[in-house]
């Protein structure tokens, strides 16, 4: 980059040209880390699962895996669902995992684009969650579930119909799209935030005003920082609240 | 607004475009800017209430934390549909 260039565009920021194939089944950059972040959490566990199978007390890499477990376990599946919810542990431990692993890949060097910054990743693990916690109700009450999830308890008749109206929109519409939303819009803008003070550091350089290098540089090196702990937060975030929206088709009211 | 000002004075069509996509940027910057102000205050109560809640009662700690991410994650979805807002009007 070179100071007299102006801020990128948009398009330039999020558009990686295809290092194969065309169109909709273009091969990129995002879909390379999309499967990494698939690839890497498999090799992890199946490292963990073999090297170390009879060792009561964890080494190396079998802690990674145990406490990513007992995370997901602890904080996640406990507070939300009680124990009838540890069935859902490998679905919420892999969803966990292909996002963090996914997410953090924008403050690695080589990589620096969040998986998860394009529509595509978070639009199939929303509709995922959708489709779970809609069988999970059907499973569990029948076709009755519908009428159960919009019908809350303890309504006026006369605010009946409008309830439901909203009941059904924010339940079976608005609940995937605001997962959606929340995971690519937080990492798409955590990317142009990196961006924009790399770009400013390296004007700043070029230009050759020492006395505000040192600012942005820190701001740079702080913000990489924060990153990584919004990373994770939306890892656990997408996570927590598949499980409340499973829970919920379980006790319906 | 610009835009109709100009178009009102008949400017050649580069112009208009440019006057569109001026308005455009700044609507956009608008947009973001009150999407921000509700879920700013709205997580601030949020916090506000979880260390108050933490601080009284320690032992509820991790339960106060779940629900308070919950809480975060439901607020912030506002905000963040003003960044898309900012995205596609950009």
């Amino acid at each position: 980059m070179i100071a007299s260039e102006t801020f990128p565009r948009m398009n330039e920021l999020v558009l990686w040209p295809n290092w194969f194939g065309k169109d909709w089944y273009g091969f990129n950059k995002v879909a390379f880390l999309s499967f990494l972040a698939m690839l890497i959490p498999v090799l992890i566990f199946l490292a963990a699962g073999s090297k170390y199978r009879k060792s009561l007390v964890p080494r190396g890499v079998q802690n990674i895996a145990e406490s990513a477990v007992e995370m997901i376990e602890k904080q996640v599946i406990m507070p939300t669902m009680g124990a009838e919810g540890l069935n859902f542990l490998p679905l919420l431990l892999s969803m966990f995992l292909f996002i963090f692993v996914g997410n953090v890949f924008e403050i690695i060097p080589t990589a620096q684009f969040p998986a998860n910054a394009r529509m595509a990743n978070p639009v199939v693990l929303a509709a995922l969650a959708w489709l779970v916690f809609v069988g999970v109700g059907l499973r569990h009450h029948g076709p009755k579930y519908f009428w159960d999830a919009i019908n809350p308890p303890g309504v006026p008749l006369l605010l009946k119909p409008l309830v439901m109206f909203i009941e059904l929109i924010s339940i079976f519409i608005l609940r995937p799209f605001s997962l959606t939303i929340r995971l690519f819009a937080n990492m798409l803008a955590g990317h142009i935030l990196l961006v924009t003070f790399v770009f400013l550091t390296v004007s700043v350089f070029e230009v050759a005003l020492s006395w505000v290098l040192p600012f942005t540089f820190a701001g740079l090196v702080l913000f990489t920082g924060f990153e990584l702990l919004v990373a994770l937060l939306q890892a656990y975030v997408f996570t927590l609240l598949t499980a409340v929206y499973i829970s919920s088709s379980i006790h319906t009211h | 607004m610009s835009s109709l000002v100009h178009l009102a004075q008949a400017l050649t069509p580069a112009e208009a475009t440019q006057a569109k996509e001026t308005s455009a940027a700044s609507g956009a910057g608008l947009a973001y800017g009150l999407a921000a102000i509700g879920p700013g205050i709205g997580i601030g109560i949020i916090f506000a209430s979880a260390i108050q809640a933490m601080a009284r009662q320690p032992e509820s700690a991790g339960q106060v934390q779940t629900t308070m991410f919950l809480g975060v994650a439901f607020t912030e979805a506002l905000a963040l549909i003003g960044f898309v807002v900012f995205i596609l009007l950009k």
